[in-house]
């Protein structure tokens, strides 16, 4: 694909296109949670699947797995599970038109339905960070 | 020189406030290499961006190449990509960006036809492919013989989006249009939506077989810059979520298309004043005259 | 309409993961918090505590449930975000084959070890 012929902006369009608002970064923090998460999903069910295998198979298994480093790891899955599941709420609720209002009157300063979800998103976005919060507690430092 | 730019400035009636640099990208399709230049441009107040490119190419470079014809806001030819954001160049000022520079380049996502004009084309085609006009028996709608009745409820439920001027900013600012040429876009998934909640219109499940297919609103993702770059506050996101509410409950059987608008009866009990001239003839022939 | 079905599955599954994995995520990583407060299993990785789980009727339904429901949502937003690439039309027929056999294979794989664990 030329770029110079389309003017497309290619993948680098994702994460921008001037300035906007949050929800455009939001969109893309969604989209990099969710395949971080199934890359990681796919090759937990492997791992967990070791667990018909017996008791040997599986300890060995969890013994490799008890490293700091793959610790951290599960710790980032965690994050950008509170993170997807609860921008997940809001798409979901806007995306069935719940959360935008209806159609207006274009009269100036013209009104923007995304808008209207903000509240809702900043509470979403709080539930979230306390998650990842208690989280990380018992990750390191209940966990240790 | 300096002289020279107060009286141009003066001859708008208005007092130079500063200069502002210009750095608008050039291209021309024979060199194939965009670059950008540089211009000094006396600012007086009220004074647009297209304000400032006519006076680059009325006094520095009159190659400078640049589509407008309004200047007001109302036809959607202007659209370029200034500091940053996407915007009509008629309606944005000079001095509300609050900057001494002012980046101007052509929009995004476009093929460029020569320096600031884009290729609205792939626009157009979108549009095109959502078929957006009232749907319903074509004899009523070539030979029309009344008004279809609309309830004013009925047309705020669409009114917003049919503000649309086609300028594109919209698919600009998009996401995925940045990669999926295929996508319809919310220009056009907007206006999709204002035909089949027109009641007018008796065409939805046909339209939304295309309007509601693999390249529909499912590609949008509600990041909302298309409502935020929107110049006329049309709010395609909006539109699109409402028509994937639309399409899901018609998938689903949830609800039935709404019946036609049914057609004004004949007036009775009203005559014509006196002194009014009657209509001119229908421009369209009728079926009985029209030839071969 | 194909994608409209598509689409309405990728959202009931989500709201399906929603719940399903709170309880997981709870179980697994809030273990010591939810200890303390004293309910929960303590260290619910040990082949004890797997055992206990992977017997009950309740947790193997739902792990079959939730491994179907994540596999169609994730691998469904993976072949949009693919698909939004752009990749031409025989690629996009490979990638959707590819992303369909991939989710079937590991159901397969998930709901098997998930039976052997039951009945054992």
């Amino acid at each position: 694909m030329n770029r110079a012929r389309t003017g497309r902006l290619g993948i680098l369009g994702w994460a921008y296109a001037g300035r906007f608002g949050v929800e455009r970064y939001a969109y893309l923090l969604h989209r990099i949670t969710g395949l971080g998460i199934l890359a990681y999903f796919l090759l937990h069910v492997f791992v967990t699947s070791s667990r018909a295998l017996g008791q040997g198979a599986w300890e060995s298994v969890m013994g490799f797995l008890n490293k700091p480093v793959f610790r951290f790891g599960e710790f980032l899955v965690y994050v950008a599970f509170a993170y997807h599941a609860l921008n997940g709420v809001r798409l979901i609720l806007g995306e069935l038109g719940f959360t935008l209002g209806r159609p207006g009157r274009p009269v100036y300063p013209y009104p923007v339905a995304h808008r209207r979800q903000r509240p809702l998103f900043l509470a979403l976005m709080i539930l979230s960070a306390a998650l990842i919060v208690a989280g990380g507690w018992d990750f390191f430092v209940l966990g240790h | 020189m300096d002289r020279e730019r107060e009286q141009t400035a003066q001859s708008f009636g208005e007092e130079v406030v500063k200069v502002v640099r210009f750095r608008v990208q050039r291209f021309r399709p024979e060199e194939g290499k965009a670059y950008v230049q540089e211009f000094q441009v006396p600012v007086y107040r009220g004074m647009t961006v297209l304000d400032g490119l006519h006076y680059v190419r009325d006094n520095l470079d009159s190659t400078l190449a640049y589509r407008f014809s309004c200047r007001m806001g109302v036809c959607g030819s202007c659209g370029m990509f200034i500091n940053g954001f996407p915007r009509l160049a008629c309606q944005t000022q000079i001095l509300e960006l609050g900057s001494d520079t002012v980046d101007v380049r052509p929009m995004p996502n476009y093929p460029v036809v020569k320096d600031l004009v884009p290729d609205l084309g792939p626009l157009f085609e979108k549009h095109r492919t959502v078929r957006p006009y009232v749907i319903r028996d074509p004899r009523e709608l070539e030979q029309p013989t009344g008004e279809f009745l609309q309830k004013p409820e009925e047309l705020e439920e669409f009114l917003q989006f049919t503000y649309c001027i086609k300028c594109g900013l919209c698919l600009t600012a998009c996401p995925t249009v940045a990669t999926d040429p295929q996508y319809l876009g919310p220009q056009a998934l907007a206006q999709a939506y204002r035909y089949c909640k027109d009641t007018r219109d008796a065409g939805m499940d046909e339209r939304l077989k295309v309007a509601a297919g693999t390249e529909g609103p499912w590609r949008c993702h509600l990041a909302g810059a298309c409502s935020e770059a929107c110049p006329k506050g049309v709010d395609p996101a909006l539109g699109i979520q409402l028509l994937k509410r639309l399409a899901l409950l018609r998938r689903w059987r949830l609800k039935k298309p709404h019946r036609p608008a049914p057609l004004a009866g004949e007036r009775t009990g009203v005559s014509r004043r006196p002194g009014i001239p009657e209509p001119p003839p229908p421009t369209v022939e009728s079926e009985g005259s029209a030839s071969s | 309409m194909r994608e409209a079905t598509l689409w309405t599955l990728h959202l009931a599954a989500g709201i399906v993961i929603l719940v399903l994995l709170a309880v997981h995520m709870g179980i697994m990583h809030l273990e010591d918090i939810l200890a303390a407060m004293g309910t929960g299993y303590p260290d619910p990785l040990s082949w004890t505590s797997v055992v206990v789980r992977s017997k009950k009727l309740l947790f193997t339904v739902a792990y079959v449930l939730l491994l179907g429901t994540a596999l169609y949502h994730g691998l469904y937003g993976l072949r949009n975000i693919l698909l939004e690439l752009n990749p031409g039309r025989v690629a996009a027929r490979v990638i959707q084959w590819l992303v369909l056999a991939l989710g079937i294979s590991l159901f397969v794989l998930g709901t098997v070890a998930a039976i052997v664990a039951y009945v054992r």
